[in-house]
């Protein structure tokens, strides 16, 4: 490669902040000194050795940011020369994720959650304060964001501090006095002990499977974690040896958590038996489906058994390395999730010889940057790679194409979470636990109106009604109007269908999908308009932008949807209402992946239920 | 020197031209299109199979010399026993495969698409694109007037993830001004529909050079320099391989888009003239096209099967000697 590096030379802040995570330069190629012994007059580092740098590159931006809270420049440029990394693909990589900016920013951001969780709960008017309050701060930003995974405790709020010493934390029930408390004093109450207790309503009901530890053992404490049964997968794994184990999952029915409900034993068995020494195993753990929040409880609450879970998956498939993407708004989880990557290592179940097995296994974190596209795993692989975070077209298929170019094993946190607990109970008995095609229990994501929003776990089988009652129903009791299933790429069903059982089949039976659990709950009073402009605009936003279908499709959705919120419809209202119905069909047929196939699912399906007069802003009743 | 020095005794001349290796034949692939049987070799495309017996398909980011990224999926046809219609111009064909490339489903797909095109990129220096547009019976208007043009530079720093809600009475494009910052070549973005044969060229499909790539997030996507400086202080080389696969115009010789804001621009009026270039030994073949006797812009033979229509700067851009006539 000829890479031509142009722009200002770094700082020594901005070096020591590259150097930091990528260790001192070894040579005048990646910006050091020259070192005569080790380069003569040939470049030590070019071509395939050069491109094999490139993955780095994400973990580079991520420490500029936190450093300075935007990427001078002379920071970005020296990255791009100790990574071989040409300066317009680098641009075009950090351009893409909205956590990243090119250009100057306040050292502290306060992330203000718009979706549609927290916007039922005031977060417009907690937006505005903030903004009121720090207008005229140089230290202080506040910013819109998407879904930031806490809408059990809606409004929800993520300050990220930038700095020598970076730190941050997530903010729920936020108001501009409990932000402002968190900024001033710097203790966020994400790090206080009863944190998850607040998500998990059904805390210490003896039913819990997944979420039996969350709340009660310290997540990385292996003692903790062992006298509850932990490790006993793994250990059951290591005896019977990678055949049984496959056939163990494939026995338990489990299906894949995280929204595409895909076998996870074929998965799994498919990976074995493809061909190639490397092999890879991914977690999924970029949740980012607005609505969604039950990964973030199990990495918060409950590490090590997704780490287990990823150990007996590389048994299972022959890879020694797993990666675990985790999204960059969870700065609580990543931290969680390498304490108990230490602990594993330092007590003997990761690492090479994991308890003198033979079988070697290691976990590295890989943080994302502001990217819903990112969960769509092709996508989650070219972030990996220190690429843009576009989906690839398919075939070829991860488990014989996936990370790097090998053969990958991906699955959702929930999903990895289930393995251990396979593993110990035998997939036989497994698959007792729930319906026909719904094995095991599920882990629903409950907000919205009701009175104890949370994550839930219940086996298969409980219907929409039951579930509702086990959140507490609605607050004041008013009446529902509607629930969203699966998130904002899922469908809306009204209240006429409380009785749908929350399984596969079930949903499907009724043309709405489980997704990711997302069960989000309004009553009567909520301004339906306003929430479907919102699904409206976070598709315009997240699209990665690279077919036409999905890039164009869903900028036209949302003025479409504007012009009905604002009743000024182009023609009729049914004029428009068949024109989004093309736009959602090009969008599902054409698009190249599932965020472009399901951007218009949850529209059609309000419209189909509510009409076009739902868009419309309520007249506030005017007493005589 | 003594005969027993060997070292600078050339090699032996090879006694063969050097050739492309051959490819090995494997046997061909029948497959059924629109009811019609077709056989091609394996390793083919949905497209070459079609092509293979007249079926014409659009095609907008597909080029023969570039690997195929499937991005406009303008291209899609019906594959039977897939839920979402597939692109041909990158799936290859799979033995007794039934393709449909006429049904309700892959004309509307393709309508769409072109139509979302028109609504929102500048299609005036691309006639083939409107042609079929044409064919399927589009009508971008139904999605409002234009909005007005961005102002200089604005849409490069529009930021992943935040954007201002519309107010749906207008359709937004891409419109902007032309970035004019050297001599030789211009970069019309309101005129680019991010079919990334551009950034190919320029990177490991033939430059390898890398001075240009995708930035931003979806609809603020766009072709940048890194921090979207000017030309002449990114990596360019000038070699125009990008201009070369452009579908649309929006990369154009400085030639042409000052003679085309003239007015004076004619393809009527031009001739086309293969030579060779003489500036090195490669010998890249080069086609001058001329108006008016004078060279307005240079290109390449994609056919050519050695160069595949690229040049470097002297071949692209260094003729201005040949009419050096005084104005
Ligand atoms: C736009 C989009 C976003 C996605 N986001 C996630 C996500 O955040 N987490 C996740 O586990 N899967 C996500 N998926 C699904 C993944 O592509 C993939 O199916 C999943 O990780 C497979 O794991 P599983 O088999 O365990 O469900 C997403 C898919 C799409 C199309
Ligand atoms: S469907 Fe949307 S998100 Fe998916 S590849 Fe296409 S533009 Fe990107
Ligand atoms: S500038 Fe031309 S070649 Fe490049 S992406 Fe745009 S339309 Fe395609
Ligand atoms: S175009 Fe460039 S590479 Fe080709 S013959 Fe001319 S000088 Fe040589
Ligand atoms: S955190 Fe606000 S909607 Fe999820
Ligand atoms: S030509 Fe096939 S997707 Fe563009």
């Amino acid at each position: 490669m000829d890479i031509k590096f142009t722009g200002p030379e770094p700082t020594s802040a901005e070096r020591l902040a590259v150097d930091a995570v990528l260790g001192p330069p070894e040579s005048a190629w990646a910006g050091g000194k020259r070192n005569m012994d080790l380069e003569g007059r040939i470049s030590l580092l070019g071509g395939s050795k050069a491109r094999s740098f490139r993955d780095r590159l994400l973990p580079a931006f991520h420490a500029v940011k936190e450093r300075f809270g935007w990427i001078p420049p002379g920071a970005f440029h020296y990255i791009c020369k100790r990574l071989t990394v040409p300066p317009a693909e680098a641009y075009g990589v950090a351009t893409f994720y909205h956590l990243f900016s090119m250009e100057h920013r306040k050292p502290t951001e306060v992330h203000v959650c718009e979706d549609i969780a927290c916007r039922i709960k005031g977060s417009g008017e907690l937006f505005n304060a903030l903004v009121n309050a720090h207008a005229c701060s140089t230290e202080i930003g506040i910013r819109k964001s998407p879904c930031l995974g806490l809408c059990e405790r809606a409004p929800a709020a993520l300050i990220l501090k930038s700095g020598e010493q970076p730190t941050g934390g997530a903010i729920g029930c936020a108001t501009p006095g409990n932000v402002q408390d968190a900024l001033t004093t710097n203790s966020f109450p994400d790090q206080q002990q009863n944190w998850l207790t607040h998500s998990v309503p059904q805390l210490g009901q003896p039913q819990l499977r997944l979420l039996a530890r969350v709340g009660h053992t310290l997540p990385q404490s292996i003692s903790g974690y062992q006298a509850t049964g932990g490790f006993e997968g793994l250990t059951n794994a290591i005896a019977i040896g990678p055949l049984a184990i496959i056939n163990e999952v494939i026995a338990s029915g489990l299906m894949g958590r995280g929204g595409a409900a895909f076998p996870t034993g074929k998965k799994w068995e498919a990976v074995a038996h493809a061909s190639g020494p490397t092999k890879y195993v991914v977690c999924n753990a970029d949740e980012s489906e607005p609505g969604t929040f039950k990964d973030r409880v199990l990495l918060e609450g409950d590490p090590l058994a997704v780490i287990e879970g990823m150990a007996i998956a590389g048994i299972a498939s022959g890879a020694t390395k797993g990666y675990i993407y985790i999204r960059g708004e969870y700065p609580l989880s990543v931290n969680r999730v390498q304490n108990a990557i230490d602990a594993s290592l330092a007590s003997g179940w990761l690492g090479s010889n994991i308890q003198g097995s033979g079988h070697t296994f290691h976990i590295e974190i890989r943080k994302g940057a502001g990217a819903y596209i990112c969960g769509e795993e092709t996508a989650l692989f070219n972030s990996i790679e220190g690429k843009r975070g576009e989906p690839r077209n398919k075939p070829p298929y991860p488990v014989h194409v996936g990370l790097f170019g090998k053969p990958t094993l991906i699955n959702n946190v929930e999903t990895l979470a289930n393995i251990p607990w396979i593993l110990r109970l035998g997939g036989a008995e497994y698959a007792g636990i729930g319906t026909g095609n719904s094995k095991g229990q599920k882990l629903f994501c409950v907000s919205g109106h009701v009175a104890n929003p949370g994550v839930f776990e219940t086996p298969f089988g409980i219907t929409l009604k039951q579930l509702i009652a086990l959140a507490g129903g609605t607050p004041s009791g008013a009446p529902i109007k509607a629930i969203l299933l699966g998130g904002a790429a899922g469908t809306f069903v009204g209240p006429d269908q409380m009785d749908v059982p929350l399984t596969f089949e079930g949903t499907r039976a009724i043309g709405a999908s489980l997704g990711s659990g997302v069960v989000m709950v309004f009553d009567e009073t909520t301004d339906l308009g306003d929430i479907l402009v919102r699904i409206a605009a976070f598709f315009r936003d997240e699209s990665c932008g690279q077919c036409v279908p999905c890039r164009v499709g869903a900028i036209r959705q949302e003025e479409l949807m504007q012009r009905l919120r604002v009743g000024q419809p182009k023609g009729s209202a049914g004029q428009e209402v068949s024109l989004l119905g093309e736009i959602a069909q090009v969008m599902r047929d054409a698009s190249i992946c599932g965020l472009g196939h399901t951007a218009s699912g949850a529209i059609q399906s309000a419209l189909r239920i509510f009409g076009t007069r739902t868009m419309q802003k309520p007249v506030p009743e005017v007493k005589p | 020197m003594s005969d027993s020095s060997y070292w600078f005794q050339p090699p032996p001349r090879p006694s063969l031209i050097p050739m492309r290796p051959q490819t090995p034949i494997s046997p061909p692939v029948e497959v059924s299109i629109d009811g019609e049987k077709v056989s091609v070799p394996a390793g083919s495309t949905i497209l070459d199979a079609c092509k293979k017996i007249g079926r014409d398909t659009p095609t907008i980011c597909y080029h023969d010399t570039l690997e195929p990224v499937n991005v406009c999926r303008v291209c899609v046809v019906e594959v039977e026993g897939s839920r979402i219609l597939v692109p041909s111009c990158s799936r290859k064909v799979e033995p007794e495969m039934v393709i449909q490339t006429a049904s309700d489903r892959v004309r509307h797909s393709r309508k769409m698409v072109l139509e979302f095109l028109q609504s929102s990129v500048d299609l005036s220096t691309a006639p083939q694109i409107l042609d079929q547009a044409r064919r399927y019976q589009t009508n971008p208007a139904r999605y409002g007037d234009p909005s007005p043009p961005a102002i200089q530079n604005e849409r490069d720093h529009h930021h992943a993830g935040h954007h201002e809600i519309p107010s749906g009475e207008m359709a937004q494009t891409v419109a902007q001004p032309p970035k004019v910052d050297n001599n030789l070549y211009v970069r019309d973005y309101a005129k680019c529909l991010l079919c990334y044969k551009c950034v190919e060229a320029c990177g490991t499909d033939a430059q390898n050079t890398f001075a240009i790539a995708v930035a931003g997030r979806g609809f603020d996507g766009r072709i940048s320099t890194e921090y979207n400086k000017p030309l002449p202080d990114s990596a360019c080389v000038y070699c125009g391989n990008c201009i070369a696969v452009c579908p649309t115009g929006a990369l154009s010789f400085k030639s042409e888009f000052d003679m085309r804001q003239a007015g004076t621009w004619d393809e009527s009026l031009q001739t086309q003239t293969d030579t060779i270039c003489s500036y090195c030994g490669v010998g890249c073949t080069l086609t001058l096209h001329v108006q008016e006797n004078k060279i307005v812009k240079v290109t390449s033979p994609f056919e050519q099967e050695i160069t595949e229509g690229n040049l470097c700067i002297k071949g692209r851009f260094g003729y201005s000697h040949v009419q050096n006539i005084e104005e």
